[in-house]
């Protein structure tokens, strides 16, 4: 039954009327393939508008820790006695980088609104000027906003000479609009590599 | 008689014999037949590696693998058996099916088909070389990183991290190809009286797989090339120094990656009812209820990635938001799973090899989706992550949700394709060995996992060793015992008893309308669905 079916079909392909039926199908085809392709590239261009849209995202609802990049203002600052906060500190050193690199304090106590300072040591162990910028994160990530720096080391690069040791400031403070459940922050500092200068 | 011997004359007469046949090919059924060799191929070649990581894992201690080897083997495992096997099958099966089942003569686009076709061989090659090309002394082997390219590891990784990217970008060009042909032939080739809402199943799930794949394997290209540019170009995509960001890339990657799950499975999700309702000779239960619940689920793929990675860092509120947006996709599925247990429900059933493998795939995916839930908590998914619990939970989605699917369309479907049958007694026995080894294999890794045993790591703890020898030697049995199905296979191309058009007693839809084997052109004229 079938392969009858199939030899009446392969005749009526020679006829006239199927070529025309071939070329709407293949305008057809040609149409939606356009369309379609399209689509793969509006795909494309979203996946590299993720990422600022990524980092939007991370500003509004403080996915990664992020801080200000920028000196803080300080004044007006009201201290709310009220409530204490524990800061803690952690420092990394990437892969890279021959320094060493910790805070003098390993953490603080102070009450929202309350400026401190905090000093990092960095120490290049390597026999070359090295550059290295260091990245700020806090947890919780909710309450990274509230982590105002002042001054920070890590707002420029910072070159060390070959064994040069040095002192570095940070000036924060923690705003009073701090969650209300928040009681222990931690601010972790990763030092990376930065551009190896020619001697 | 005479029909066939024109149906003959036609088949020498226009398409060249040997290789050029296969390399020039525009044909469905010969590309078909490539895409599902090569899968079956590369299955071998990641089983092959996955066989040498549990001998490792076969002890406590390194034995057999040095770390460095045992993580590249661990990587390249995963995207072969991905993207390479998995998802070529499937590809294999929609290109030989599809146009049968709607009544069409081929796919609409039988040149693109042919490139995305060529385009496999050598991403697979670009995957493996990196471990021949160490071994005479150029880079360091294969990519280290697991299949998911984390950074900062993947920006720091060896050459074998850029073999692998490029390798991902011609396999995503092929399957985009694929999906557009595979929409495009579903739209307008369907036979004339087919509506959308009277394809077969096995149609509805390709069509969403091949809308999902469109819309997020750009994003994975997208990602693993501001991979590249990070490695070579001086980018700060994903490094923090220069202002980005490492987690950001786990956000593309999953963006991409948990929509690959569905698009791993909604083609088996489309044939396995029809396997059903086949061997129960009855006709499928909530055609309608399955079509919504696919789109349901493929809509849910892609608002749910960050899942993957809850011990990332993430505000509570978002934690919750995935969390609850994960656990909704079992409400469809639940409709799904439903509606496959009431066609079965007072069918006359029969179990052959294929009808085996289906109800064996719907109680082991069934334990595959119910472990998935207990990931998707996020209080518990804290202890789970990076476990071996992770590892069986998607091995029963993927093996035998994805591959033991493969394998019951692959016994329904070969009758029709090499006109001979399988022997039923070897089916049998390989799906009995597959079934009791794979459970022997993944069941030891649950409790492993609970117990608190990392994955990817090539040494383990005392306490697991026994678990670990169990799934060692049960995952001999199970890689073994997929010889009995090559070898099946391959009788059943040789020769066997004839096939008759039907096949199955129970068997519906237009591919068993024509003779077992097609002729080379079928359907050249579209029949009439009423």
């Amino acid at each position: 039954m079938v392969c009858r079916i199939d030899v009446y079909n392969m005749a009526s392909l020679d006829e006239v009327d199927a070529p025309t039926a071939k070329q709407q199908l293949d305008a057809k085809n040609k149409k939606l393939v356009g369309k379609l392709i399209w689509l793969v590239v509006g795909a494309i261009l979203f996946a590299f508008a993720l990422v600022p849209l990524y980092n939007v995202l991370c500003t509004i609802s403080g996915l990664n820790g992020k801080t200000n990049t920028t000196a803080a203002e300080s004044a007006n600052t009201k201290v709310d006695n009220t409530r204490w906060v524990d800061v803690q500190f952690t420092t990394n050193v990437m892969p890279g980088l021959g320094w060493n690199f910790y805070p003098k304090q390993s953490s603080v106590r102070l009450h929202p609104g309350q400026i401190e300072t905090v000093i990092f040591v960095a120490k290049n162990t390597t026999n070359e000027v090295v550059v290295g910028q260091a990245v700020p994160s806090v947890t919780p990530g909710i309450a990274a906003s509230n982590l105002k720096k002042i001054e920070c080391f890590c707002f420029v690069r910072q070159s060390l000479k070959p064994g040069e040791e040095k002192e570095m400031p940070l000036r924060f403070y923690v705003s009073p609009e701090l969650p209300k459940d928040v009681s222990e922050m931690t601010l972790s500092y990763a030092f990376f590599p930065a551009v190896k200068l020619d001697k | 008689m005479s029909t066939t011997t024109v149906a003959h004359h036609e088949e020498h007469h226009d398409h060249p014999a040997g290789i050029m046949r296969w390399l020039t090919t525009t044909n469905h059924k010969d590309i078909g037949t490539m895409y599902l060799t090569f899968s079956l191929i590369m299955f071998f070649v990641g089983g092959s590696m996955i066989l040498a990581i549990r001998a490792e894992l076969f002890q406590p201690g390194l034995q057999l693998l040095n770390p460095e080897f045992f993580n590249q083997l661990i990587g390249v495992h995963a995207l072969v058996m991905i993207f390479a096997a998995l998802m070529p099958a499937a590809t294999g099966f929609a290109n030989w099916m599809i146009p049968l089942q709607i009544g069409a003569p081929d796919m609409a686009l039988p040149r693109l088909n042919n490139w995305g076709f060529w385009l496999l061989p050598p991403s697979a090659i670009l995957l493996t070389l990196p471990f021949t090309l160490a071994l005479f002394g150029i880079g360091d082997g294969a990519l280290a990183t697991g299949w998911t390219f984390y950074p900062p590891l993947s920006v720091q990784g060896g050459i074998g991290v850029d073999f692998a990217i490029f390798a991902v970008h011609l396999l995503g060009i092929s399957s985009v190809l694929g999906s557009i042909n595979i929409i495009v032939t579903l739209f307008n080739m369907r036979a004339p009286g087919m509506t959308l809402m009277k394809m077969p199943m096995f149609a509805w799930g390709w069509l969403i797989t091949a809308f999902l794949l469109i819309a997020t394997i750009p994003v994975l290209a997208g990602a693993v090339t501001m991979l590249l540019t990070d490695r070579h170009f001086g980018t700060h995509f994903f490094d923090a120094a220069g202002g980005g960001d490492p987690i950001m890339f786990q956000h593309l990657f999953w963006f991409f990656g948990h929509p690959e799950v569905y698009i791993l499975l909604l083609p088996v999700w489309g044939f396995i009812p029809q396997i059903l309702e086949t061997f129960s000779r009855k006709p499928m239960y909530g055609y309608k209820a399955q079509v919504y619940s696919l789109w349901a689920i493929g809509a849910l793929a892609v608002v749910v990635w960050a899942h993957h990675f809850f011990t990332a860092g993430m505000p509570v509120p978002a934690l919750l938001y995935f969390m609850y947006s994960t656990m909704a996709i079992s409400l469809p599925l639940a409709v799904l799973f439903f509606c496959w247990i009431k066609t079965m429900w007072k069918g006359s059933m029969s179990f052959e090899t294929p009808m085996l493998f289906a109800v064996g795939w719907i109680i082991l995916f069934g334990i595959g989706g119910l472990t998935g839930l207990v990931l998707a908590d996020v209080a518990a998914d804290a202890q789970y992550h990076n476990s071996y619990f992770v590892v069986a939970h998607f091995h029963y989605t993927l093996f035998a949700g994805g591959i033991m699917g493969i394998m019951a369309g692959t016994y329904y479907w070969l009758p029709k394709m090499t006109g001979h049958m399988y022997s039923e007694k070897l089916g049998k026995l390989h799906f009995w060995l597959t079934a009791i080894s794979f459970n022997l294999t993944f069941i030891p890794q649950f409790f492993l996992g609970l117990a608190g045993m990392p994955r990817r790591i090539p040494d383990y703890a005392l306490q697991f060793a026994e678990f670990n020898m169990i799934s060692s030697i049960a995952a001999f049995v199970l890689g073994f015992s997929q010889l009995l199905f090559v070898y099946n296979i391959v009788s059943c191309a040789r020769g066997g008893k004839k096939a008759t058009d039907q096949v199955w007693e129970g068997a519906k839809g237009l591919e068993w309308t024509l003779p077992s084997p097609p002729p080379y052109h079928s359907f050249t004229e579209q029949p009439t669905v009423k």
